[in-house]
């Protein structure tokens, strides 16, 4: 259908659209228009992307100039995948409906892995290994090097790619990963090398988050992309962890027992050099005095290491007159990883801020903060010169090079912390130096000043006013939208209590307890009686689940739910979980039924979805509090609280709430969909929680359902689960939860919907 | 004694039933108990007919063996050796053996087809009367009776009813062996046959190893008895020593989950290895203090188990309804050699065969990755939103016609009595339409108007003339056992009719036979059913109760002369 959003005409997919649909795209449409950032909230199943690409492919149509390029980001590779077949849809209809061919150019780009068409290299399965062997054949000196000697091996793809395909623009089309690899094949030419030429010219990039956040890939990716480009950061409830990780460091004893060997193969590699080509060694000093940064070399292929802080951070100076000669250069890295190891011995738990760590640093080996910062800028130039093409043997040298860097760099919002040994187990010696991001701000202020609308999406990203602030951006607008539900599909219940009565609580005190236990073993018994299908649980933590399992096993609780349904439980190995997962879809599309144990910020609940039989009913066993002990954490909440004013307990029941809400949502994806969302903690009921899940769970959540015990729950949930077994058609849906062309057009329903948008204005 | 030539296993002695001391004989095809002083027996039993058998529980003081039929009914036999209790257990022991021995062989000698039959004429009191009367009564043969019901089912489902869906493994089977203190320290498992059948199904290597060593090397019993106290069924596997008899076992399934993660999942959904697209390098991000820990093994053992355990249950239906499932087509062939000796070829063969097309040839190269095609369509699944999308012309399954002519002309009225030609009806029609056409209303002889208006009251409901005519009152009239006689006799008649119309068009021999057999047994039906209760009833009613089945009859007699007059004259 065509439809008229403020004035844009907008070609959307499908002959109905859901009124939160339409109100969603109005929004963005203000954000655009404003040229501002956004922070967006639509309950899962809403069709999200359908309603953003339509909305920002049409504005990009009809105002060229404002909008040249789309960049849309999103956590997994099937997520991304999926992204792209819809926009292959978007594309299809226009063509159909306006009867021209398409001109945009829409691709996918994902690390080498995923796109590697060499036969030899695509057989690997660790993305290192690829990335190495592929810089192995690709490598600039390489390729020079094998003008002269055809014994060297190359990839003939990339070869091809080089010759043929950097003039050919891509023709118009949408590519899906596997479409470029078709492509590839095709042309012969390298995929991947395709892919990243592609960008800076395609109107929509999908990819995932670390190509813009992460300043060490987005400076190799993203670094030519133009200021009047949308970025859209889909299933954004996590983005601030995604920032914090790009930018932290962990550094153990092995890791610098790795750094001395390295620093002793350099040695011997400079000096089989300064035999043999001495004349080299002397151009790269000559280069670096000239204050050159290698442009004329580095090469896309060159991938050795590139700078860890963000471009605005990063020094257009010489490098410093010490470490310019590679063999001084080489003696101070072995200064400093000497220095690094005696602060790791360590007895007691140091923590201290960057300019603390410079200064003692400076005091004990007289390392100034200068040539530090420029470490791993010196550190791939000599690489470079010394012709490694593979430095996965070097990883842990670059990663000693990028802490110098980043610890140098910044002297506000990380935090350094040494911990003799692991808290769990104090009688083992396991030293680790932990340098650790707390502003999340930090790395996607970049993004945000840089390109004219960033878009923050997702089903859950309640409380909305969290992410500015943790974020440090002013958005244009802010708007949570609940879906319109012609049945109340959504059945959320908080259980605080068993049958006897004992409150059920996963807080520390209690969550051993045995009472507690066998009643959370109960409740997933009795529904497991009730429920149809799938049920998947969530535990707090992966421990908390393990004791739990073993702790239900001697009460007979396992046996219980044998008798119902299959038991899957999610294991720390993803290969395992897979597998398991994989039995129990099986499990549950054979009609046995299944249950599925699983871990609150685990693999599972982050990348799997639980949509119709797949889950009929989420368990939440408690409170998925962050584990509270930890450091960083501790760290991270001071300087929230001193640098944006956010309370401890508001950050971490936010967090806690947002994992809730992104967990029990697995289950729910689409408005024909329905499932029971059980929340099995006391703590739960507190308004304090309660108001921090997303608007489209609380409106179902009455007081009635508030503080139920186990069989008042299973008779919630029986009713419940006869209700949605009713037949339910598109009359009921009409005109309520979902609208037709003339519907959309009645002044009613769009007074009706300008109510419904809650709206948030700053 | 009934056969001598059968053979005796076992002879036990005072064995009571209904108070009679007497003796209980297994022989090889059937149980049989002798009264005491008598030389036949008075309860005999093939094994066939035993549904289970039951045992009274250790507590009771009466040592007793229970037979429950596949009829429901049940005879218990005590066991009252006054030689003490512990003789009375002893020979109650070697009778539950024997008899758990040979109950699952004589089980499957059932014809299954009977016993679909069987289940039929239960599930369906209206199939169950009908046959009493046709066939029981001898009207037509039992044979005739299904081959005709077959058919009839046949037209109406095809495909379903027919495969018969093998039932599953209970996953909680190991649960429901519970295990019973005998009070001595010891443990009592009970086993039966179902249990064992589950866990050789569930656990194929379990049952390797029972070929393997029973009974050459150790007993039955011996084997179950250290399968229990094997680690392998409990919990800690880890700790299990090479003594045991079932290390092997679990290193086996060990290896089984480690080959199955190896075969890379295909679903690009569900992949967890593959799905993370982020570059982080090792040493770079967060360590997550929470989820990072090393755990205890014992437990991580045991959610393995569970895991391991849920995927063989699923594992065990699937086998027999698919020999190979595409993905676990390596591993259930491997696990099944020793298990079935229906051998592996077949089933590889039978991959193939499902496998032809594209997606199994990639599939058989290696190339583990999912074809594009099929990837795609998952993605798309996905994405699509049903309900905003406008209900293409959803193409119902297509209806399946057996006869074309039947469903474009629909049901033709029975005519009464005489049997007509399209001839006479030609004449018929035109007969009336002259008749209609040169019809003069003579006004003159025409009624008063009085007089008419006092007939049309007379007719009128209420009138004298309407008295006992009207429906309900005949509805009240008859009583309701005549109802239903008469309901069974319309059915039976029905039924035979039905057979007899079913033969037109007689193109065969057989059915020219099966018309006149019809015939003969329409009349019989008549003469030996129906005019019994037509004389019975017209002395009571002075409705004839049964005139439209005459009817019916008469239409089939006419149809049948008919048929006959012209094959006469063809001849």
């Amino acid at each position: 259908m065509k439809l008229n959003i403020d004035g844009l005409l907008v070609y959307f997919p499908y002959d109905y659209i859901y009124p939160e649909q339409y109100s969603y795209m109005l929004e963005l449409k203000r954000s655009l228009d404003a040229k501002g950032h956004c922070v967006l909230e639509m309950p899962c199943g809403t069709g999200k992307t359908v309603s953003l690409l339509s909305l920002i492919i049409a504005y990009q149509k009809t105002y060229p100039l404002d909008v040249t390029k789309l960049i849309y980001c999103s956590r997994t590779v099937p997520e991304l995948e999926k992204v792209v077949e819809e926009l292959k849809t978007l594309i299809e209809y226009y063509e159909k409906e306006t009867g021209e061919p398409n001109d945009l150019v829409g691709l996918a780009l994902s690390s080498r892995k995923n796109l590697c068409i060499h036969p030899e290299v695509s057989q690997e399965r660790e993305g290192k290994t690829v990335d190495g062997r592929c810089a192995r054949l690709t490598a600039s000196f390489i390729r020079n090097r094998a003008k002269h000697d055809m014994s060297i091996p190359v990839c003939s793809f990339y070869e091809e790619f080089e010759n043929q395909g950097r003039e050919a623009p891509l023709p118009p089309g949408v590519y899906n990963l596997d479409d470029l690899r078709e492509y590839g094949k095709e042309k012969h030419w390298c995929p991947y090398f395709l892919a990243r030429h592609g960008i800076n010219h395609a109107n929509v990039v999908v990819y995932s988050y670390y190509y813009l956040l992460d300043p060490k890939i987005a400076e190799l990716v993203s670094k030519e992309i133009s200021r009047n480009t949308v970025v859209v950061f889909d299933e954004a409830h996590n983005i601030d962890n995604v920032c914090i990780e790009s930018m932290s460091v962990n550094l153990s004893k092995r890791t610098l027992d790795k750094c001395q060997t390295n620093v002793e193969q350099l040695t011997r590699q400079i000096q089989q050099i300064k035999d043999s080509d001495a004349q080299r060694l002397r151009g790269e000093y000559q280069r670096l005095v000239d204050g050159l940064r290698d442009a004329s070399v580095a090469r896309e292929t060159d991938m050795i290491l590139s700078n860890p802080v963000l471009p605005d951070e990063v020094l257009q100076e010489a490098v410093p007159g010490n470490i310019r000669n590679a063999e001084h250069f080489v003696s101070f890295l072995k200064r400093f990883v000497e220095y690094l190891k005696t602060r790791l011995r360590v007895q007691h738990v140091v923590s201290e801020s960057p300019p603390s760590f410079l200064r003692d640093c400076s005091q004990k080996v007289c390392i100034e903060r200068k040539p530090l910062r420029f470490c791993s800028e010196r550190l791939g130039s000599l690489l470079r010169t010394l012709e490694l093409a593979d430095t996965t043997d070097y990883s842990s040298l670059i990663l000693m090079a990028n802490f110098a860097t980043l610890v140098s760099t910044y002297a506000k919002g990380f935090v350094i912390i040494i911990e003799p040994f692991d808290d769990r187990t104090p009688t083992i010696s396991n030293p680790l130096l932990k340098f650790s991001c707390m502003d999340a701000s930090v790395a996607i202020k970049p993004v945000f000043d840089r390109f004219q609308s960033v878009v923050i999406t997702s089903g859950t990203l309640s409380p909305l006013d969290m992410y500015p602030k943790i974020l440090d951006f002013r958005p244009v607008t802010m708007a949570t939208l609940t879906s319109t539900l012609a049945r109340a599909s959504v059945c959320p219940m908080v259980v605080t209590r068993g049958n006897d009565q004992v409150a059920i609580s996963s807080k520390f005190e209690t969550r051993e307890d045995i009472a507690v236990i066998r009643n959370y073993g109960n409740l997933l018994v009795e529904l497991s009686t009730v429920v149809p299908d799938g049920i998947v649980c969530f535990f707090t933590s992966y421990v908390y689940m393990e004791n739990t399992v073993a702790a239900w096993y001697e009460q007979g609780i396992i046996d219980n739910i044998q008798k119902h349904k299959l038991l899957f439980i999610e294991t720390q190995d993803a290969a395992e979980t897979s597998l398991a997962l994989l039995n129990y879809q099986k499990a549950c599309e054979n009609g046995r039924g299944a249950v599925l144990l699983s871990v609150a910020r685990g693999k599972v609940s982050e990348g799997i979805d639980f949509d119709h039989h797949y889950g009929r009913c989420v368990i939440m066993f408690g409170v998925p509090y962050v584990y509270t002990q930890s450091r960083i954490l501790k760290a991270r909440l001071e300087y929230l609280r001193e640098q944006f004013q956010i309370r401890e307990n508001d950050f971490l029941t936010f967090d806690a709430m947002r994992h809730a809400a992104q967990c029990v949502g697995r289950a729910l994806r689409g408005k024909t969909d329905y499932g029971i969302m059980i929340f099995a903690d006391k703590r739960f009921a507190r308004a304090d929680k309660k108001g921090k899940l997303p608007k489209w769970i609380q409106e179902y959540m009455k007081d009635s359902v508030c503080n139920l015990s186990t069989d008042e729950a299973v008779q919630v949930a029986k009713r419940f689960l006869r209700q949605m077994a009713q037949p339910f058609t598109r009359e009921d849906q009409l005109g309520l939860s979902l609208l037709t062309m003339e519907q959309l057009q009645s002044e009613d329903t769009l007074k009706k919907l300008e109510q419904k948008s809650q709206m948030v204005e700053f | 004694m009934s056969r001598s030539s059968e053979e005796v296993y076992l002879i036990i002695n005072h064995v009571k039933h209904k108070k009679t001391e007497g003796t209980l004989y297994l022989m090889g095809e059937r149980i049989a108990w002798m009264p005491d002083g008598k030389d036949s027996f008075s309860i005999s039993h093939l094994y066939a007919d035993i549904r289970v058998q039951k045992i009274s529980p250790e507590s009771k003081e009466k040592i007793q063996l229970q037979l429950v039929m596949h009829d429901g009914s049940a005879n218990t036999f005590q066991f009252s050796n006054p030689m003490g209790r512990a003789s009375q257990l002893k020979d109650r022991e070697s009778a539950k053996e024997l008899l758990q021995q040979l109950l699952p062989k004589f089980r499957r000698k059932i014809n299954n087809e009977l016993e679909e039959k069987n289940r039929m004429l239960q599930e369906d009191p209206e199939l169950f009367q009908l046959y009493k009367d046709l066939v029981v009564s001898g009207v037509i043969s039992a044979d005739e009776f299904w081959a005709s019901k077959q058919g009839q089912n046949q037209q109406v489902s095809n495909t379903s009813a027919k495969v018969n869906q093998d039932v599953g493994v209970s996953p909680a089977f190991l649960a429901d062996i519970k295990p019973q203190a005998d009070g001595c320290n010891g443990l009592r498992y009970n086993l039966t046959a179902d249990i064992v059948e589950s866990i050789f199904r569930t656990y194929p290597a379990v049952k390797m190893k029972h070929a393997e060593n029973v009974p050459d090397k150790i007993s039955e019993n011996d084997f179950w008895t250290r399968f229990f106290q094997s680690h392998y069924f409990h919990r800690d596997r880890i700790n299990i020593s090479n003594k045991d008899l079932f290390s092997e076992c679990a290193k086996k399934d060990e290896e089984d989950i480690q080959q199955e993660i190896q075969e890379k999942i295909n679903d690009p959904l569900l992949d967890l290895t593959q799905m993370a697209d982020s570059t982080l390098g090792e040493g770079y991000g967060s360590t997550r203090d929470d989820t990072q820990i090393a755990t205890n093994p014992s437990n991580l053992s045991l959610i393995r188990r569970f895991n391991h355990h849920s995927t063989m249950v699923l594992k065990a239906c699937d086998k027999k309804t698919q020999p190979s499932s595409s993905s676990s087509s390596l591993s259930s062939s491997k696990s099944s050699q020793g298990a079935a000796t229906n051998g592996s070829s077949s089933s590889i063969a039978a991959h193939l065969m499902i496998n032809g097309d594209s997606n199994g040839a990639s599939e058989k190269e290696g190339d583990l990755s999912l074809p594009p095609s099929s990837k795609k369509a998952k993605l798309k699944e996905k994405i699509h939103l049903d309900d905003l999308e406008e209900e293409g012309d959803s193409s119902g399954p297509a209806l399946n016609l057996a006869k074309m002519e039947r469903y474009l002309h629909g049901p033709t009225p029975i005519t009464t009595s005489q049997y007509h030609t399209s001839e006479d009806m030609i004449q018929a029609s035109f007969n009336t339409q002259m008749q209609v056409k040169h019809w003069i209303p003579n006004l003159t002889q025409v009624m008063t108007s009085s007089s008419a208006v006092s007939i049309l009251g007379e007719i009128s409901p209420g009138g004298a003339l309407m008295q006992g005519t009207s429906q309900q009152q005949l509805d009240q009239m008859v009583p309701a056992e005549i109802q239903q006689e008469l309901r069974s006799l319309y059915l039976a008649l029905c039924e035979l009719l039905r057979h007899f119309w079913s033969c037109f068009p007689t193109t065969t021999k057989a059915l020219e036979e099966k018309v006149v057999r019809m015939k003969a047994n329409l009349e019989r039906f008549q003469s030996a059913k129906l005019n019994a209760v037509k004389a019975k009833l017209t002395s009571s009613y002075t409705v004839n109760l049964i005139g439209h089945m005459e009817e019916m009859l008469n239409a089939a007699y006419a149809k049948f002369g008919a048929w006959q007059n012209k094959r006469l004259g063809k001849k």
